[in-house]
Formats: structure tokens, C-alpha cells, sequence
């Protein structure tokens, strides 16, 4: 297998974009990595996109983007699955440029919530769950979140306070990126006085669906510019695992085995344990999400992974910073561009370029999206210097 | 209209058929064909007695669109007596605080409708608790 590195980086503001078109969007995002990389011509383009069809009712995306972003001519393929779209586009130009297929891959991702407003929005994320045994009897993406959450609370004797901590530390981090929709940091106080929104979920436990498009150029060592500036960074670990697609369906719906599995699987490819990070991009689409994800990791034990949010260990000083630049809860999230996101701004952190978010000395970062409750996990490890 | 695509699932839908593994004897619903427990094929339809309890329930205020005049609607996890979980929604709660563990019986109840008046209505399972009072 070749060594894959990311070459080149681009990001949009995540926001309403209410005046920008889907394919506009993702440009933006395309022209800035494809600058970023210093002007690699890739091969292939794959688009990691989760709900096009329904809410732009427009579908065979990778080749209108190929052809406004004037790479006509090139493969390009879409990638979707649910939430991790973003993430299982970036394995597919991995998997490109790895096997030798490609030298320059690149992967884009992005969403448009807005083109639609109310519960068509609702309507639209179900159909990434059992629709036959799940959405048909009302199931939302919020109410699955809610079932784990209460249960969590019960099976392990946690209060709702103990979650607080997530949208904290997310908000905080927020206020110190540029695109993230929510810049500004919250109080615990703020939290607990939260309207329900799915009990016990409230509105802070739940990330923001939102318009972005975030892009990356990957390539073969070999064909980047001498002296490329700044370092590339490596992807030395890449794994998908798919579980059942119903919640219902698992023995143990309070265990992601799919996120565990993949984490286990990207840092065996990079000789790594998960200890070794320096930060973890998880998918903390709601709170509860995020406490089961750094459980899945082996950051903690089962049931305990909300004492690791409560002692304040996940903050950019803490000893595992998580959703560095915001995660999903104040970055926002936009769907299958959100895998995306994560990988740009992990790659931000080991370049040195997260500004007043940077973690000191960041070598080695662990990124996670999800599609569902972890129906699929997509897991990548990325690394900077010898 | 989606006719079809309802049509066919009422058994599951009216009366929670699901398949019994003929090789490790274990319990499928919704049927699936390949057991998941064991691996082999399981395709021996199996009647489920439809009692079970809450694993764990919430309240959707904010509906996908087609289940806005249900809205609050409540939505759980139900465990089966005979092990497998199903998502359903609770129904006839009356002033009875539902709880985790709640004892919950099927019933049959509209879904949803699609469109207006003419419009395909869907029937399907909900849950309500068994009344102490009743024999279990």
C-alpha cells in the first residue's frame, strides 16, 4: 500500500448559507484545498453527501460537482452513509490513492439543510433508519438519542447535570474558530436551564443542523511539491465497521461496537493504542453520543465515560481534548460534509494552525463520524513528523 | 400512494409475526432470514404473544413530517417476552406515568395518514400498559 497524505485543506463558514447554491458551496470549499495543495490535479473526485437528493432534490452529485468545478473527465463517484458520508468519502480516496489507482484524490463533502425548513428536515434524516421497523412509528434521530440517554441515566445512575460538560467544552472551542456557526461560550448555567427538546435531551445536547461544504486533497507523497509547506499530514490508520442498522436490533443498544471496532481496527493499522493521541475529533451529535463514543474508544469504562466530561478531561487542556474546534455541537453540523470538517480542523491542530485552539505540540490525532447511533463508525488516524 | 409497501408488512404490522430460528430456536422480529444469533437461515414464521416491557421511552414534540397530528407522541423501545426489541410508540397512557420497565401489551393503531382526506391511512402496533387488574 502507498503512504496517503493530506495535501491540501478547505472549509466554509458552517451557517445558513441561504444565498449560496449546493454546488456553490462545495466550490468554495474544493478551490481553497485545491490552492491549499498548491495546485495537484486529481483523478478522482469522491463527494461525501447524506440528504441531497431529498432536501435539493438532486441526486448523481460527484458528477455536477466534477463538472462546476471544471474536472470534467475525471472519475467521481458519491458516498453516502447517514452521518459518516464524510468519512466513508475520505476512506474511498484513501483506498484510491493507497492502492495506487490515484496519485491526487480529491474528497469533498457537503450539505444543504436549509433549502428547507420544518419537519421535511425531520422527515428527510429518519429515512437514514429502519424505515420499515423505525421511522414508520414516528422514530426521530433526536427521539434515538433520547431512548440511549434515559436508559444510560438509568442502567448507570447518572444525573442530567453530568452532560453539561459536553456542550460546555464544544461551545468554548467554538468561540476560537472562525467557521464555526456558534462562537460564543455557554455556561453550565445555560445548559441546565435548557428547554427539552426530547426528554431528557435538551436543546444544548443536540448539535445544529446547518449548511457547509469542507474539502480535501489527498496525494502520494511522491508527486507533492519539494519543500511542500506546511507538512503534510499522514493518514496512517482507516476503518469503517457497519453495525445493525436498528437500535432495536442490538443486544447491547448502550454499546457502540461499530465505533469501538473501527477505533481498534484504524490504530492497529497505524501501531498505535488510543492512548497515544494527542486529541480526538468525536461525533458529538448529541451529548449522549459523545459519552458513548469516548467509551467505545476505551478512553473510559463502560458507564463511566460521563466522569471523564464532569472532571473536565476533554477541555483543550484536559487529558483528552475532544471536538477541538467546536464539534458538532457549536461548529455545527452539516451532514455529510461534517466528517469533513473534522478532518480539516484535526489537520489544522497538527500543522500548528488551530490558532487560540491549538493544542501544544499535536502529533497524532484520532477522528470518528458516525452514521446513526453507530450504525457505521468511520475512523481515521492522522499523524505529523517522523 | 405507497400501497404496496405497507401492504406487504401486514403481518408484521397487525399481528407481530416474526421467524423463529429452526437451528438455535431464537426469536426474530422483525424477520430478517439469516439469524443472527447463529448464522443459519431462520425463515419458520413465529407468532409473537405481543407482551412486553419498556427498555427505555421518550416524547417526540418536534415530528417528521406526516406525524404532526399525533404530536406529543411518546416512543420506546419495547423488550418482548420472548427477547427480541421493537420500536413503537405508546399508546392509551391515560394520567399513568410510564416508566422503565412498564409492563406493555400490543395494540393495533393508526401510524399515520398520507395526504388528506383520500389519502392511504396506515395501521400498525403500539404498546399500552397492562392494567394491574387484569390477569397477566
Amino acid at each position: 500500500m502507498v503512504e496517503v497524505v493530506i495535501a491540501g485543506i478547505g472549509q466554509t463558514r458552517v451557517e445558513e448559507h441561504w444565498a449560496v447554491s449546493l454546488r456553490e458551496l462545495a466550490f468554495m470549499a474544493i478551490e481553497q484545498a485545491q490552492l491549499d495543495a498548491g495546485g495537484l490535479q486529481p483523478q478522482v473526485l469522491y463527494v461525501g453527501n447524506m440528504l441531497a437528493p431529498q432536501l435539493s432534490h438532486q441526486a448523481h452529485l460527484a458528477t455536477l460537482l466534477a463538472d462546476f468545478a471544471g474536472l470534467t473527465g475525471i472519475e467521481a463517484a458519491t458516498v453516502e452513509a447517514a452521518g459518516a458520508s464524510g468519512g466513508a468519502a475520505l476512506r474511498a480516496g484513501y483506498l484510491a490513492v493507497a492502492s495506487g489507482q490515484a496519485d491526487v484524490a480529491l474528497v469533498v463533502g457537503v450539505e444543504k439543510f436549509t433549502d428547507v425548513v420544518g419537519s421535511g428536515v425531520e422527515a428527510a434524516l429518519a429515512t437514514s433508519s429502519d424505515g420499515d421497523y423505525e421511522a414508520i412509528h414516528g422514530l426521530t434521530s433526536t427521539a434515538q438519542a433520547a431512548l440511549l440517554m434515559r436508559r444510560y441515566m438509568h442502567e448507570f445512575n447518572v444525573p442530567r447535570q453530568a452532560f453539561a460538560g459536553f456542550p460546555v467544552t464544544a461551545h468554548a472551542n467554538g468561540a476560537g474558530n472562525k467557521n464555526a456557526m456558534y462562537q460564543k461560550a455557554i455556561t453550565p448555567e445555560t445548559y441546565h436551564k435548557a428547554g427539552v427538546v426530547s426528554d431528557p435531551l435538551n436543546m444544548f445536547d443536540i448539535a445544529p443542523n446547518a449548511d457547509g461544504a469542507a474539502a480535501l486533497v489527498l496525494a502520494r507523497p511522491d508527486v507533492l511539491p519539494p519543500h511542500a509547506s506546511p507538512l503534510p499530514v499522514r493518514i496512517a490508520g482507516s476503518s469503517s465497521v457497519s453495525d445493525t442498522l436498528a437500535l432495536h436490533d442490538r443486544n447491547d443498544p448502550l454499546s457502540f461496537q461499530a465505533a469501538r471496532l473501527s477505533v481498534e481496527r484504524a490504530c492497529q493499522r497505524a501501531r498505535i493504542s488510543p492512548l497515544q493521541v494527542d486529541l480526538f475529533e468525536l461525533y458529538d451529535l448529541y451529548s449522549i453520543y459523545g459519552v458513548l463514543s469516548l467509551e467505545s474508544a476505551g478512553f473510559a469504562q463502560r458507564g463511566e465515560g460521563w466522569k471523564l466530561v464532569h472532571d473536565d478531561h476533554i477541555s483543550l487542556k484536559g487529558t483528552m481534548p475532544v471536538s477541538t474546534m467546536g464539534g458538532l455541537k457549536a461548529r455545527g453540523n452539516p451532514g455529510g460534509a461534517t466528517g469533513i470538517y473534522q478532518v480539516v480542523e484535526a489537520v489544522q491542530q497538527l500543522r500548528g494552525q488551530a490558532g487560540v485552539n491549538q493544542i501544544p505540540e499535536a502529533r497524532r490525532a484520532l477522528v470518528q463520524c458516525l452514521g446513526g447511533p453507530a450504525a457505521i463508525a468511520v475512523t481515521h488516524v492522522l499523524e505529523v513528523g517522523s | 400512494m405507497e400501497i404496496s409497501r405497507h401492504w406487504r408488512l401486514r403481518k408484521q404490522r397487525y399481528s407481530l409475526v416474526g421467524e423463529e430460528c429452526p437451528h438455535c430456536k431464537a426469536k426474530l422480529f422483525p424477520p430478517r432470514d439469516v439469524c443472527p444469533e447463529c448464522g443459519h437461515e431462520a425463515k419458520t414464521l413465529y407468532n409473537f404473544s405481543g407482551r412486553g416491557k419498556v427498555y427505555s421511552y421518550t416524547t417526540v414534540y418536534e415530528p417528521p413530517a406526516g406525524y404532526e397530528e399525533n404530536a406529543p407522541y411518546t416512543v420506546a423501545l419495547v423488550k418482548l417476552d420472548e427477547g427480541p426489541m421493537v420500536t413503537a410508540q405508546l399508546t392509551d397512557l391515560g394520567d399513568q406515568p410510564v416508566e422503565i420497565g412498564t409492563p406493555v401489551e400490543m395494540v393495533t393503531r393508526r401510524l399515520r395518514q398520507d395526504g388528506d382526506e383520500r389519502g392511504l391511512i396506515i395501521y400498525g402496533y403500539k404498546f399500552r400498559p397492562i392494567l394491574a387488574s387484569q390477569p397477566a
